[in-house]
């Protein structure tokens, strides 16, 4: 049996890097859910001038960044069941609407969180066998999104590769992923190829290559 | 004339026999009946079926039943309690995990009489295959699986058959209400509660706040009353804050 080792250290992005890094790819107008860990860091970084939709499964659209201290409400909260504010004109619906919105093609994105995710965009992160099972929204969104962008530590705590040729935890969805955010990389999926579109500031393709188990094409433009 | 409140949660629940099936609003500790849940906890009723998107971080309330072994099946998106895994995984209930978007719209469906629908939420996976375990036996193995979703394909893409849920109780908990049954929730407190209202053949409701029956506006109702059986004042045990915040133009 072959100990693994934890990661060097290569630089990349933080957590709040990595949310940061995908906010600048929001549209002004889109409608995106956030799912739980480091998606919810994606509300404070949103840039100046981009007006976007941020949509909290349990039925919040139009949700601000986390509650100042003191001014928790807990009627108000995001997926991650944290207090949160609204933005101006921020509506509130009862969770079917909300995932009626989902399932019903109105969401532009969903930014999820990933244990794995494969060559051709398959999604897994819901289940490790043997752990506890917890599925949440994350189903209906990859079903109803046009985007999935999945958010992740590029290797696991092992230093394991989490883009794999193929998932070997059971699937949240098969090829529903469109682009992967890491500390390392900004991966997209086209026509079912993994694409490296970008490199993190002062991170090596090599590492990368190091770090990445399953095949991609490299794009960096 | 119509009165559903009732004052006293022990003697309101008193008819919930063991062994019912109990939807329950709520996501997480938000819009979650409190008052409701521990006047159950209260009563020695067993083997219950309870549908509810999350089970609660404490032990009080789902998480007390659990606990007390009470519950027989859980139907749920997210459990969260960590020791409700060591009791599913001992063998000692049954764990029907449902993506939350179809077990809000299975709650819906139950209450609007619709017997089942299709949705493509969960195709391919394994809570449709068959193989996701619903329990354990007592030696760890499993004992029996979730059933394997009816396939259709719909548009060239596979949907699932999901079944709507019809409650025998349902337990809720609203920011104001009437006595007629209706009720007005307050920003994401809403979630699960009109659909677990929908569901349940009969219905508890509790309010934060009770109103003449007139002062909540027509237009301003979010469940009517027709889904609501009886209404009682919420403990006042249980902390919040009124303010929230809006920040104008936090993304502009």
């Amino acid at each position: 049996m072959t100990q693994a080792t934890a990661p060097v250290a290569v630089g990349g992005r933080s957590r709040d890097g990595i949310a940061a890094r995908l906010a600048a790819d929001l549209k002004d107008g889109y409608v995106v859910n956030l799912g739980v860990g480091i998606p919810l860091l994606i509300p404070k970084h949103i840039p100046a001038g981009v007006e976007v939709i941020l949509h909290a499964e349990n039925g919040v659209f139009g949700l601000g960044p986390p509650a100042p201290a003191g001014q928790e409400d807990p009627d108000l909260t995001d997926a991650g069941k944290q207090p949160v504010t609204l933005i101006t004109g921020a509506a509130i619906v009862d969770s079917a609407m909300s995932f009626a919105v989902v399932r019903g093609g109105h969401l532009d994105v969903t930014v999820l969180g990933a244990l794995q995710v494969s060559a051709r965009g398959d999604l897994a992160n819901w289940y490790v066998p043997g752990k506890n099972p917890a599925v949440g929204g994350a189903m209906d969104l990859v079903a109803g999104a046009r985007e999935v962008w999945a958010t992740m530590e590029h290797v696991d705590r092992a230093g394991r590769p989490k883009i794999v040729p193929e998932c070997t935890f059971p699937l949240t969805g098969c090829g529903v992923v469109t682009r992967v955010y890491t500390d390392l990389a900004v991966f997209h999926v086209i026509d079912g190829q993994l694409v490296l579109k970008e490199c993190a500031p002062g991170v090596d393709p090599d590492v990368i290559r190091e770090r990445t188990a399953a095949s991609y094409v490299e794009d960096l433009g | 004339m119509i009165d559903k409140f009732r004052t006293d949660p022990a003697v309101a629940l008193a008819p919930i026999p063991s062994g019912s099936c109990i939807a329950v609003g709520g996501f997480g500790s938000s819009g979650r009946p409190d008052t409701l849940l521990d006047a159950l906890c209260d009563l020695d009723r067993r083997d219950l079926h309870v549908v509810v998107n999350n089970v609660g971080s404490d032990f009080t309330g789902i998480g007390r039943l659990l606990a007390e072994g009470r519950i027989r099946r859980l139907t749920a998106s997210f459990p969260v309690l960590p020791e409700f895994y060591d009791v599913y995984f001992a063998g000692n209930v049954e764990l029907e995990l449902i993506p939350q978007g179809t077990l809000a719209e299975r709650l819906r469906a139950g209450g609007a009489g619709i017997p089942a629908f299709y949705t493509p939420s969960g195709a391919g996976t394994m809570l449709a295959d068959g193989t996701f375990p619903l329990g354990y036996d007592a030696s760890g193995d499993v004992a029996a699986c979730m059933p394997e979703r009816e396939r259709r394909e719909f548009g060239g893409r596979e949907h699932v058959l999901e079944y709507g849920i019809v409650a025998d109780f349902a337990l809720v908990k609203a920011c104001q209400g009437d006595r007629r049954g209706n009720l007005r929730f307050r920003l994401s407190a809403r979630n699960f509660n009109p659909l677990a209202a929908m569901s349940g053949r009969y219905t508890f409701a509790e309010v934060e706040h009770v109103v003449e029956a007139g002062e909540l506006g027509p237009d301003d109702i979010h469940l009517p009353g027709v889904f609501v059986d009886e209404v009682l004042l919420a403990s006042a045990e249980s902390p919040r804050q009124p303010a929230y915040s809006v920040i104008p133009g936090a993304t502009s």
